[in-house]
């Protein structure tokens, strides 16, 4: 099993997200040497104006759209933790989307197998994340997400107590 | 030819029918895409004098060539066109978001609606298959609560949606089509047109490929936009956004009040972008592929109108506001979010209410037209009630201001033309153009009636590059140029936002057209394309009996009642003489004849000799 801190995912910051779907227009181009956004293998959401969020597969520990799959046709790289799909053993049946939780792995409208976000790894970099205007998206592991949580919690913490002593 | 979709879809909501047609390569040449393209099948697809509500008259969607494509912002746009029911001239207008490059996946470059359903329905584009389906349940939606029950029962929420409101359903002059919640196809009332065909929405779901010539040309260029787009020239809207506006036309004396009364406004710090920006806005969002982001969603906090939610742009925060001479943003911003839901122009909107606040405070509308209600100027629950009443044709005054500022004056009579401030049917936007006169010339000249954005003729004016304060020999040439640029730019759907990144003006254009078609164009092209669209635009107004000299004018205050303001800007008005000099000069500088028409000679520089017959006979059928 891969370490934590080696598995690196696009993680979309709801803060700065403002759902302009270039993440999505770029993976396309990238990808599938189109502009298609429904061939992309990451989503931007818009909830109303004020929620915005792109999602991409998280590269979870013990994965359910592995799990789920009945003809193996998944499984999970050692290090990276990158989803692969064998397309000769997927037959487009959809369990592993009903699986994840987070809407990662789609259908492929054309190929009718299923795909899912490989961080690009033969370029080195996630394209969206190149191309994401806001800076939104992030190539991190989890753990580096945690200290950036635990560092805003603390400086929320700090302010706060800074402007009570100044009251 | 890539990046278009080579196909014009054609539906006859009478009988039901769709079909589609090639887009010939010749036609995208000529005609590029988004207002160019729409005008040419309007002109081609409409009977001469037929009414904007008459079932004859299409109403056209268009896609442009760069729809559906990376591009940032012409990436995302599509155009409406067709006759208006405000000015019956040409109308156009566009929107951005996310509805234009879905209609492109789709599958097409244009649709062109013709007839009328006997129901209201709403038209179902799913890549090649078009279905009429019932909107009974629909009525009186606002556009947004169509564009949730459409993608709930069809059972996708990436479908997208564009849709009118009630306002568009009972004929509003200025009903406006609204896709993505707050993005409108604002001006000349296409939702009204859309109204009187029974067609309540287009939702549409495209999962086609958009390919490009040169990707890794097209990749680049995009690259370098995006790093534009950081930049200098998009700061304005990244920031405070288009109010900003509002304390700089102010410091000039330009920002019109009280229905072009006053040219300054007193209330002008409490609605400034800065103020907006402070107390307001919650987020800033984007548009598909865009790297700018421009939407401004402001969010009222508490009072009155607590929670009221609306993106805020100037022209409509203007004319709800100082036009009205409403000086409180959370009123401005619920106003805003009304005009959004049942579906009409925030600016026209504004305008009108204003034009029946200065026939209240001058006694040619009493309480009892208005039903007990007090309009006076600065009244921002008298604001609010009117645009409930316009917005559902509710009562005698509502009713009549849904018709618009030029056809409710003839309606109430007594005079009150003099207080309407529209050219040729279509209401001002937020420049006092009586200190502002380059603007003048323009709004008065531009085919689709009173517009800031059909030649942006204020911006020499705002900037000081000229005498504001006199319109003299050039200017018709700064017209005509700015015309035929934005013509470009509207073909193209490029959002106007964005039009300083392009460093090297219709170079860069050509590029990026070239990039994504294949075809080969070069900025002159592209300049000749704008200008024929132009003329071809006067061409329709002239066969419409609405497209000659006496027909390019300026609203009665702006040429009789001088600026009252101290300052700079006091006793400033457009005078009748150097306001024909100024339109000799345009003629001139365009080719036409003294009364406006474009010469034989002209046309036919312009490949658009197969028109001359409307030319032939003066105008006249």
């Amino acid at each position: 099993m891969a370490k934590l801190h080696e598995k690196k995912f696009v993680s979309g910051d709801p803060e700065k997200c403002i759902g302009c779907c270039v993440c999505e227009y770029a993976c396309s181009m990238v990808k599938e040497k189109t502009f298609n956004p429904t061939k992309a293998r990451i989503r931007a959401i818009r909830l109303g104006p004020l929620v915005n969020l792109a999602v991409a597969c998280r590269l979870c520990e013990d994965p359910a759209c592995v799990a789920a799959c009945p003809r193996d046709a998944l499984a999970q790289e050692e290090g990276t933790g990158i989803i692969g799909v064998d397309d000769d053993k997927c037959n487009g049946c959809g369990w592993c989307i009903e699986a994840c939780d987070y809407g990662a792995i789609m259908l492929h409208p054309e190929t009718k197998v299923v795909y899912v976000c490989d961080t690009c790894k033969e370029l080195g970099e996630p394209q969206c994340v190149e191309w994401c205007p806001e800076e939104a998206l992030d190539f991190v592991t989890a753990d580096v997400l945690a200290q950036k949580a635990r560092r805003t919690a603390v400086k929320k913490l700090f302010q706060e107590s800074v402007e009570k002593a100044s009251e | 030819m890539l990046a278009y979709a080579g196909r014009i879809l054609r539906v006859d909501l009478s009988s039901g029918k769709a079909e589609t047609e090639p887009l010939t390569e010749e036609m995208a040449k000529k005609y590029i895409g988004g207002i160019g393209l729409g005008i040419r099948l309007l002109m081609d697809n409409s009977k001469p004098g037929s009414d904007a509500f008459d079932p004859d008259n299409p109403l056209i969607f268009v896609t442009g060539p760069l729809s559906g494509t990376m591009g940032p912002t012409a990436g995302n746009g599509y155009a409406v066109v067709s006759k208006s029911p405000a000015t019956g001239s040409v109308a156009e207008s566009k929107a951005h978001g996310f509805f234009g490059p879905e209609l492109k996946r789709a599958g097409y470059d244009a649709v062109i609606f013709t007839g009328k359903s006997e129901k209201l329905v709403y038209a179902w584009i799913d890549d090649d298959s078009v279905h009429l389906l019932d909107a009974q349940h629909l009525k009186g939606k606002s556009p947004y609560e169509a564009d949730e029950i459409i993608k709930e029962e069809l059972g996708d929420h990436y479908i997208r949606v564009s849709a009118i409101g009630e306002a568009g359903e009972k004929l509003v002059r200025y009903a406006s089509i609204i896709n993505d919640e707050f993005r409108a196809i604002g001006r000349t009332g296409m939702g009204a047109v859309m109204g009187s065909k029974n067609l309540k929405a287009v939702a549409v779901r495209g999962t086609k490929d958009v390919n490009v010539a040169d990707l890794e040309g097209f990749k680049e260029f995009i690259k370098t936009i995006h790093e534009r787009m950081k930049g200098p020239a998009t700061r304005k809207y990244r920031t405070l956004g288009t109010p900003e506006n509002v304390l700089v036309l102010n410091a000039l004396a330009a920002l019109p009040t009280r229905n072009f009364t006053q040219a300054t406004f007193e209330g002008a710090e409490k609605v400034s972008g800065e103020y907006l920006n402070e107390h307001y806005v919650k987020k800033i969002i984007g548009c598909a592929t865009c790297a700018m982001r421009c939407d401004h969603v402001a969010v009222v906090p508490e009072g009155p109108y607590k929670g009221s939610t609306s993106r805020m742009e100037f022209e409509c925060l203007w004319a709800l506001g100082p036009s009205c001479g409403v000086d409180r943003l959370d009123a401005i911003i619920e106003a805003m979010r009304l005009c959004n839901h049942y579906g009409t122009d925030g600016i026209s909107t504004g305008v009108t209410i204003g034009f029946a606040m200065d026939l209240y405070e001058n006694g040619i509308l009493t309480k009892e037209n208005t039903e007990g209600l007090d309009l006076r100027f600065g009244n921002h629950e008298a604001l609010i009630e009117m645009v409930k009443k316009i917005g559902s044709r509710d009562g005698w005054l509502g009713d009549v201001l849904g018709e618009g500022t030029k056809l409710a004056a003839e309606k109430i009579g007594k005079g009150a033309e003099k207080y309407a401030c529209h050219i040729k049917g279509l209401e001002l936007p937020g420049y006092d153009i009586r200190g502002l006169k380059t603007a003048a010339l323009g709004f008065a000249v531009s085919f689709r009636g009173a517009c800031h954005l059909r030649a942006g003729s204020y911006s020499p004016d705002v900037k000081g590059k000229v005498n504001r304060f006199a319109i003299e020999k050039g200017r018709g040439k700064i017209v005509m140029e700015g015309e035929d640029l934005y013509n470009v730019v509207d073909s193209l759907i490029l959002c106007k936002f964005s039009r300083g990144t392009y460093y090297d003006g219709l170079e860069d254009m050509a590029n990026y057209y070239t990039l994504a078609t294949g075809l080969k164009t070069s900025a002159e092209e592209l300049r000749k394309a704008g200008e024929r669209i132009n003329n071809l635009a006067r061409l329709f107004n002239i066969r419409e009996g609405v497209g000659t000299r006496e027909f390019d004018t300026l609203p009665t205050k702006i040429m009789n009642a001088p600026i009252p303001d101290e300052g700079v800007a006091k006793g400033s008005v457009v005078g009748k003489e150097e306001f024909e000099l100024g339109l000799d000069d345009y003629y001139t500088t365009r080719g036409w004849t003294k009364k406006g028409f474009p010469t034989i000679n002209k046309l036919k520089e312009l490949d658009l000799g197969e028109f001359a017959s409307i030319v032939k006979n003066g105008g006249k059928k």
